[in-house]
């Protein structure tokens, strides 16, 4: 029984990592970025909505009604002043302005608050610990579910917006093409922008489930950064079921190998990460030489 | 062809010049623990160890186009090397020299994989690499987790001695490799090195063979962090995991490369020389000084992607060591504006 109870708490934890990844996903699979500040801004968003509590008592769910806004308004700005001008001098010059960004950002806030870790937990009354039991050796946290519920909704509304509103068409059109759509009547700057803003409010959300479940500091980004790219590449990077499915497949690794060795728990995660990746390109190989194959018999 | 206007050139009276200047150079800073102070030999050997990593970061990042946050892999993996082989009884200088081999024969069974991530999942693949490593070096009991331990076997070793002989061994391992990358960037596979710089897929169609040639500077560059990692712990002494794999030796590569001039070979020494004199003067404003070279470094980014040597490069027409060819009219000795320029200008994928 520990080893399924092992399993759903997994699963479980895949909700808030496939939270996580959710905006990281979307960004690389609208504009081919991946934003290595991700973390950061949610740690900064984590922050906020600390401050927001600490310093005049707004309970940090009310307080998403600010943070969340504020946090669209950035990735605009960011958009705007970092990544666009980034994206237009190549593929890796992103890679180096948000690494910096980062950087910046992490000692801002280590400025700011000190190396004290901070949690959420303590202002949203007993959310943080309630849970309830399934059978004697299984018991589900409440905060756990919410937080999968939360996941799986957010990739819903995300993947309907994308198919079924005019402006989910045009960002999937500029991510196919961002010349072409300006011959539609389509700005690509401003879909970006846009994109760049809804991302921003999935980082927020992701933010305040991480400081509700947990502790965070200055410097946390970094792993949150590694969570959500882990489960990306795991679920096959820009496509949003599949990042479902790649924060289980890593929430699930990290649980079992817990279970198997107390420092298991991050490096049972970092080499199914790789596992997955070998086995992405293995099969790709195959497949490449099984289609020249039939080819060459033709 | 003799009718062409053009003639091709590779030296000139600057680059000659300032390549003797180098080996002067060398040669001087090797009769350095004659006549420098203990500290004045510390920082200098500090520098040393900062021209490697930058010199690689910009082997990988600007020549083979691979960005890569993990290099901290290899550095702490050069030191734990170090400390596994002195403990098991090699004598510490030759343990230090050989750790960075074996980091470098580490790397060589994982570039098999790890190339085929593309940029930036590359970048952050090879972060969690160095995670992992991370991760299964505190598994050994030697290394006690996050306590860390020492390398205590260079006690053997006066002071005097201890900071002469890393002195030494830091020169010759930065000459060395400095020589080496130069040798390989003139070779017939630098030629290449420069082209897949430019733009990969042409210099895949013209024949250059790039999974072999990127896997040959991925090893280089793992092998010089790992010779940087086992240099930086025979100066600090302490092995503590946590420092040795911190994304922040990345950050500093990337800080020096950037600055200096990505794919340029002389902008890495340049970067170096710029973030050791940072450094000096601003390193104990913390984290203020930290905030300032992320900001730098994204705005060199974002508005100066070539550096400050790419952008002399550029204006000046200058090449001090010259790993490219230039042409040049025959006629008459033109301005440099006018000189087209072969396979020394990166140009932005």
């Amino acid at each position: 029984m520990t080893w399924i109870n092992q399993i759903i708490q997994g699963v479980l934890l895949g909700g808030y990592y496939a939270l996580i990844a959710c905006g990281l996903s979307f960004l690389f699979s609208v504009m081919r970025i991946i934003n290595l500040a991700h973390g950061s801004l949610a740690v900064l968003a984590a922050y906020a909505l600390f401050w927001l509590a600490d310093r005049f008592g707004v309970s940090p769910i009310l307080g998403l009604v600010a943070v969340l806004p504020a946090m669209a308004i950035l990735g605009w700005l960011l958009q705007k002043t970092i990544l666009e001008r980034s994206a237009r001098s190549g593929r890796l010059v992103p890679v180096l302005s948000t690494f910096g960004l980062a950087i910046v950002i992490d000692n801002l806030l280590f400025q700011a608050y000190g190396a004290d870790t901070r949690s959420l937990a303590p202002f949203v009354g007993s959310l943080s610990y309630d849970s309830f039991d399934l059978s004697d050796d299984v018991s589900l946290g409440t905060l756990a579910l919410i937080t999968f519920v939360t996941a799986v909704a957010m990739l819903g509304g995300l993947q309907l917006f994308l198919t079924r509103t005019p402006l989910g068409r045009a960002i999937r059109a500029t991510a196919e093409d961002p010349d072409t759509v300006g011959l539609l009547g389509i700005n690509a700057g401003r879909v970006n922008a846009v994109a760049m803003s809804i991302a921003m409010v999935t980082v927020g959300v992701a933010g305040f489930f991480m400081a509700v479940r947990a502790t965070f500091a200055p410097y946390a980004g970094a792993a949150q950064l590694l969570f959500a790219f882990e489960s990306a590449v795991i679920g096959g990077v820009g496509s949003l079921w599949g990042t479902l499915i790649g924060g289980i497949v890593l929430g699930v690794a990290q649980s079992l190998g817990a279970q198997l060795h107390p420092q298991g728990f991050l490096i049972a995660g970092h080499l199914t990460f790789l596992a997955v990746v070998l086995a992405r390109l293995t099969l790709a190989a195959r497949g490449g030489r099984l289609r020249a194959w039939i080819g060459g018999a033709r | 062809m003799s009718a062409s206007p053009f003639r091709v050139e590779r030296w000139t009276t600057a680059s000659r010049a300032s390549v003797v200047a180098v080996a002067l150079l060398i040669a001087a800073l090797a009769l350095g623990p004659g006549y420098f102070s203990d500290n004045a030999i510390d920082k200098l050997t500090t520098l040393f160890v900062y021209v490697i990593l930058a010199t690689m970061w910009n082997a990988l990042a600007g020549y083979a186009g691979l960005v890569s946050i993990g290099q901290q892999a290899f550095f702490g993996l050069g030191a734990y090397f170090a400390v596994r082989l002195a403990d098991g009884g090699m004598p510490v200088y030759g343990a230090l020299a050989s750790a960075a081999a074996l980091t470098g024969l580490v790397s060589w069974p994982l570039s098999y994989f790890m190339l085929r991530l593309r940029d930036g999942e590359f970048a952050i693949g090879m972060w969690v690499v160095a995670e992992l490593f991370h991760l299964l070096v505190n598994l050994d009991p030697l290394i006690q987790g996050e306590t860390g331990t020492s390398l205590v076997a260079l006690n053997r070793y006066g002071a005097f001695a201890r900071h002469a002989y890393t002195y030494w061994m830091a020169l010759a391992g930065m000459s060395f490799l400095l020589l080496l990358l130069f040798a390989l960037l003139r070779s017939r596979t630098g030629a290449g090195i420069q082209a897949i710089r430019d733009n990969e897929e042409a210099a895949a169609s013209v024949g250059v063979e790039v999974a072999r040639t990127k896997r040959l500077i991925f090893v280089l560059a793992a092998l010089g962090a790992g010779l940087a990692g086992s240099l930086w712990l025979a100066n600090a002494i302490t092995f503590q995991p946590k420092t040795y794999f911190s994304p922040q030796w990345t950050a500093y590569m990337i800080f020096m490369a950037l600055v200096g001039g990505l794919g340029t070979f002389e902008g890495a020494l340049i970067g170096a020389v710029i973030f050791f004199a940072i450094e000096a003067l601003f390193g104990a404003a913390g984290v203020w000084y930290l905030i300032g070279l992320g900001a730098t470094a994204l705005g060199f980014a974002l508005f100066l992607p070539r550096g400050l040597w790419g952008w002399v490069e550029a204006r000046y027409g200058l090449s001090l060591l010259p790993v490219g060819y230039r042409l040049r009219f025959k006629t008459h000795s033109s301005s440099p504006a006018q000189t087209p320029r072969l396979a020394a200008q990166p140009r932005r994928k």
